[in-house]
Order: structure tokens, then C-alpha cells, then sequence
């Protein structure tokens, strides 16, 4: 593997040292060299924040909008949230002590992380999951415990696999549902069984619902809604996938006060408050966006349909993902290893996945393909796949 | 009359990309293909989808189309209004599209030739002389910012890396 382990250097962090390059860095490089290549590899919509989003920004610019906000976002945008939330989900949060605007969800989750762990407690996550999960949680000191999960339970964690897991050092439960990179999504059934599991044991639940919009022919549940599970909640969420906004780093986090309170400490030193501009466009996006996160998700339902019947016609099993924008062929049936096909996949097909062993153990056997791309890059992509599984076919048989 | 939510999808679908075809459109929307066949004739005999044209940068191919929108006043006639002399107009193949409107002028008329000199010929000769036409105004088109939802934009075109988490 690409771990530094074994260097000496005194330079770089003992604890940096140790946490694995991403799996993903040496794509970059041989993507670099290569022409014509079709990427499912990305993580983000293809369609750029709708126009009226980046106008609010614009005109909010024009006005002198330039300087810092409060440490917990502006409070038009917090106030917004919270009723966007209460209408939604019917969870009612205090923008004034439970809500905070954050640099996306990427500092939020960090932000979580090193607000409640102590060094050495657990850190229960589903596996396969989002890349950031395991190395923010390894910077906040605390263990990370995998809890495995299969394609025959699309890909749904277990409330038994979360029990059989605990220790009494078990602190956090990371949710990240829809799921990156499998589109698995938990039922209200589901997530009730893990509630009680929470309530037991006394867990603190982390939960990734940035893909919370992006749900097909289904209803979200969101966690916190579930009974007694707010106060145990902290809910992240975010603007990039919902409204194509990746480029403007603002999310949110929203919690119970006192944990609010030790998050928005960190922020406040670290951070100190998302780009003003950023939060101008996510304040015009609740207000005037549904239309656009409709019109976006029936087009990934659509090519969600034609990916994955395309896959599965090629011989690559693929589960049907219910939520984000991602489909998770099984990659088995080529004796290639997820890494090693993936990278066979761009040199001779040029076209480029990311290995589902980056996302942990469990998505070994595996490549994640973004369906948010154009309808004929996806046609055109499936046909290199399927020529290069013809080429390839012979692992079924040994 | 209106539509049932499988020909909405189906509109605007083709609308965007019309080149899909029978079998994806069928998996798209969860229908067979016959089914699918069968609803577009339908939206076609029903004269809902017109008609399918490709949307082209004749400038860029470096054949220059050039295009004017004519403000036309016209009297209307007893009985007809303005749709005899309107529908008189609009079979010239040099129109376009026209419309009727409000305002300080009736007809919005736009033509579209292979020079100026074509169009002013044809503005000239061809339409202020109908009786009822009381008088025209052309404005040729300079520079096109977007055309049929399409914009028209630089070469520089903002990517998404190729990978991401
Ligand atoms: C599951 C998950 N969580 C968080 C993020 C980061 O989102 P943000 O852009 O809000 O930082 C991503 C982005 O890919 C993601 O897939």
C-alpha cells in the first residue's frame, strides 16, 4: 500500500504519517498524460449552480457583501435553514444555538469528529463509506470499527452488525445514507431498528445526509426526526449535490446546543465562518431552488435507469442505488482486482472509475460509477466497458 | 387536453435530446418500447411535437446566416383581423417565425437570408407593399448571445476534475 509507515521523517506528523495516501491520487497523474478519456470517476454534478443562485451571489457582491459573518453563518441563512428543515423533515432546530453554517460538509464532519471524541473512543462506520470519514476520525484521535456490509442487503447497515460491533469504549455511530459510493439508502423501518440500538447503548449518531435530496421514486428520513434521536443527533448537511453548488464550500451542521456550542469553538479558531458570497447563493438556493433540485433529480433518474440496466447487460452485476448519484458494479466476474481493474479501464478504455477499494474493505470487487454525466458520455462509456469485459472475461471461469 | 405524466416525461426528454432513442427512452421511463412508440405518434398526430431540428452556429461553421426581425403595422380587415394578411406573411420561406403582439406594432416577423442585401430586397419588394401593411421596420441581428436556450459561449469552458471523492 501507499502508507509512509515506514519512513522516517521528522518533518511530517507521526499521526499524518500514518493515515494512507488516497486511493485515488495516481489517477490523477495517469489521467494527466491521456486524451479522450470519459470520466465516471467524478463526485460532483455535471450541471453548474443554477443561474439564479449565482446571480444572488453576484448581486450580493455588487452590494459589498465582502466581510466576515457570524461564526455560526449569517442569520437570514440559519433562520432559512431551519424552517427548510422543519418543512421537510419536521425536525425543529433553534437557529440561534443548534444550527451552524460551515465551509461544506467537509469541515462539518471534521468539525464533529473533534468535538466529541476522546483519544481511543470508537467510531462505528458503515463500510464501504466516504472516503473522508476514516482519516478524520483517525485526526480526532479516536478508532475507527468498520461495520461490513454486503450487496445482498443492498448495502444497508445492519442494526445487529452495529450491535455486535460495541465495546464499552463506543462513543459514535457515522451514518452516511444515501450512501457514497453504493446509492444505498436506509427505510424509516431501517433507521428505526438503529435508533433503538443508539438509545440503548447511549450513542452519539453522526449523520452524512448531504445526499439527502438526491433520493429516487422515495422519501428521505432524516435521523434526527426519528423519535428521541435529536438530542443524540449531530445532522450534516449540504448545498453541493442538492443544488450543483461543490465549488462553494458552505454546508451545515445541526446538533444539540451544547454540542453546537463545542463545534462553533473549533470553527470560530479554525475557520472562523463560510465565505459570505457562498452563504448569499445558499440562502437564494432555499428559497428559490426546489424547482431546480427537481428538474436535476428526474434527470439522474434517468440515466440512473440506463447506467445500471447497461451494467448489468454487460455482465457487471450492479445493485440498484436508491440515492445519490453513484452505481456500484461488482467487477468480480474479470478476476481483476478493483484497483487493477480500474486502472486497466482507463489505459485501454479510457474510461475512468474509481476503485471501490478506496471506500473500504468491504468495496473491494468493486468501482464506483458517477451517473451525473451526460446522457451519451454514459452510452459511450458503457460501450468501452463492455468491450473491455469481453476482453477480460475468463476470471469467471478460474 | 391534457397530458399524463409518462408523455410529460417524454416531452421533456425529446425536448432536451432528441436524438434518444426508442429503447433508452423505454428504460428511462419504464416503459416498453412499443409503448413509447406509440405515445410520440400520438404527440405527433395531435400536432404536440412539431417537429425535430438540430440547433446550429452557422457563424462558427463559418457560414453566416443573416437575420432580422421586421416590426410590422398592419390595418386589420373586417372580419379576419390580422390573420389573412398575417398567414399571407408567414408562407414566405424567408419567415422564420412571427408572431402577433402588443405594443406599438402588430406582427413580429423574423426572417433569416444569405445577405443583407437579400433580406432588404425581400422587406422591400415583398412585404410593405401588401395592402394592409401600413408600415416596417427592420432590425438586423449583430451577434447572437443565445439561440433556441442555447447559449453561445467562448472557447473556455469550465471542467469538473476528472476524479473526485
Ligand atoms: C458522503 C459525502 N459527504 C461529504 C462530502 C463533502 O461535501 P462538501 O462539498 O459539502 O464538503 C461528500 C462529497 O463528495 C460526500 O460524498
Amino acid at each position: 500500500m501507499l502508507t509512509n509507515r515506514h519512513t522516517k521523517s521528522n518533518l511530517v506528523a507521526q499521526r499524518v504519517q500514518e493515515i494512507p495516501a488516497s486511493g485515488i491520487r495516481k489517477f490523477f497523474d495517469l489521467l494527466a498524460s491521456m486524451e479522450g478519456v470519459i470520466s465516471l470517476g467524478v463526485g460532483e454534478p455535471d450541471f453548474t449552480t443554477p443561474w439564479h443562485i449565482r446571480e444572488a451571489a453576484i448581486h450580493s457582491l455588487e452590494r459589498g457583501f465582502t466581510m466576515y459573518t457570524s461564526n455560526y453563518g449569517t442569520f437570514e441563512l440559519r433562520q432559512e435553514l431551519a424552517r427548510h428543515l422543519a418543512r421537510l423533515y419536521e425536525v425543529v432546530y433553534d437557529p440561534r444555538s443548534e444550527l451552524m453554517i460551515t465551509v461544506g460538509v467537509s469541515e462539518a464532519l471534521d468539525l464533529a469528529l473533534r468535538a466529541v471524541l476522546n483519544p481511543g473512543d470508537e467510531v462505528l462506520i458503515p463500510d464501504p463509506g466516504y472516503v473522508s470519514y476514516m482519516p478524520c476520525t483517525v485526526l480526532a484521535g479516536g478508532t475507527v470499527v468498520p461495520v461490513p456490509t454486503r450487496v445482498e442487503d443492498d448495502f444497508k447497515v445492519a442494526a445487529a452488525a452495529i450491535e455486535e460491533r460495541l465495546t464499552p469504549r463506543t462513543k459514535v455511530l457515522l451514518l452516511g445514507y444515501p450512501n457514497n459510493p453504493t446509492g444505498a439508502v436506509l427505510d424509516y423501518e431501517e433507521l428505526a431498528r438503529i435508533a433503538v440500538v443508539a438509545a440503548k447503548h447511549d450513542l452519539l449518531v453522526i449523520s452524512d445526509e448531504i445526499y439527502d435530496r438526491l433520493v429516487y421514486e422515495r422519501e428521505h428520513t432524516c435521523f434526527a426526526s426519528l423519535p428521541g434521536m435529536q438530542e443524540r443527533t449531530i445532522l450534516l448537511g449540504g448545498f453541493s449535490k442538492a443544488y450543483a453548488m461543490t465549488g462553494w464550500r458552505v454546508g451545515y451542521a445541526a446538533a444539540p446546543a451544547e454540542i453546537l456550542e463545542a463545534m462553533l469553538k473549533i470553527h470560530q479558531y479554525g475557520a472562523l465562518c463560510a465565505p459570505i458570497m457562498s452563504q448569499m447563493a445558499a440562502l437564494q438556493a432555499l428559497r428559490a431552488g426546489e424547482p431546480d433540485v427537481r428538474a436535476m433529480v428526474a434527470e439522474y433518474n434517468q440515466r440512473r435507469k440506463v447506467i445500471v440496466k447497461g451494467l448489468n447487460e454487460i455482465g457487471l452485476p450492479t445493485f440498484e442505488p436508491r440515492g445519490a448519484f453513484y452505481a456500484f458494479p461488482s467487477v468480480a466476474r474479470t478476476g481483476l482486482d478493483s484497483d487493477t481493474f480500474a486502472e486497466q479501464l482507463l489505459i485501454e478504455a479510457k474510461v475512468a472509475v474509481v476503485p471501490g477499494s478506496a471506500f473500504g474493505q468491504c468495496g473491494e470487487g468493486y468501482v464506483r460509477c458517477c451517473y451525473a454525466t451526460a446522457l451519451d458520455q454514459i452510452n459511450e462509456a458503457l460501450d468501452r466497458i463492455a468491450a473491455f469485459v469481453r476482453r477480460h472475461d475468463g476470471g469467471q471461469s478460474k | 387536453m391534457g397530458l399524463s405524466a409518462k408523455e410529460s416525461e417524454i416531452l421533456c426528454t425529446l425536448e432536451r435530446d432528441p436524438c434518444v432513442s426508442t429503447g433508452q427512452m423505454a428504460t428511462m421511463t419504464d416503459l416498453s418500447e412499443d409503448e413509447v412508440k406509440g405515445i410520440v405518434a400520438d404527440l405527433k398526430q395531435r400536432g404536440i411535437i412539431l417537429r425535430t431540428r438540430s440547433v446550429i452556429n452557422w457563424e462558427k461553421a463559418g457560414e453566416p446566416l443573416v437575420t432580422a426581425l421586421i416590426e410590422v403595422r398592419v390595418t386589420p380587415q373586417r372580419d379576419v383581423g390580422f390573420d389573412a394578411l398575417a398567414q399571407r406573411i408567414a408562407r414566405f420561406p424567408e419567415v422564420r417565425s412571427m408572431y402577433l403582439v402588443s405594443g406599438t406594432y402588430d406582427l413580429a416577423v423574423q426572417v433569416t437570408g444569405r445577405t443583407m442585401q437579400d433580406l432588404a430586397m425581400f422587406v422591400a419588394g415583398k412585404i410593405a407593399p401588401l395592402d394592409g401593411v401600413q408600415g416596417t421596420v427592420t432590425h438586423f441581428l449583430l451577434k447572437t448571445y443565445k439561440e433556441d436556450g442555447v447559449l453561445i459561449e467562448g472557447d473556455q469552458q469550465p471542467s469538473r476534475l476528472p476524479i473526485a471523492p
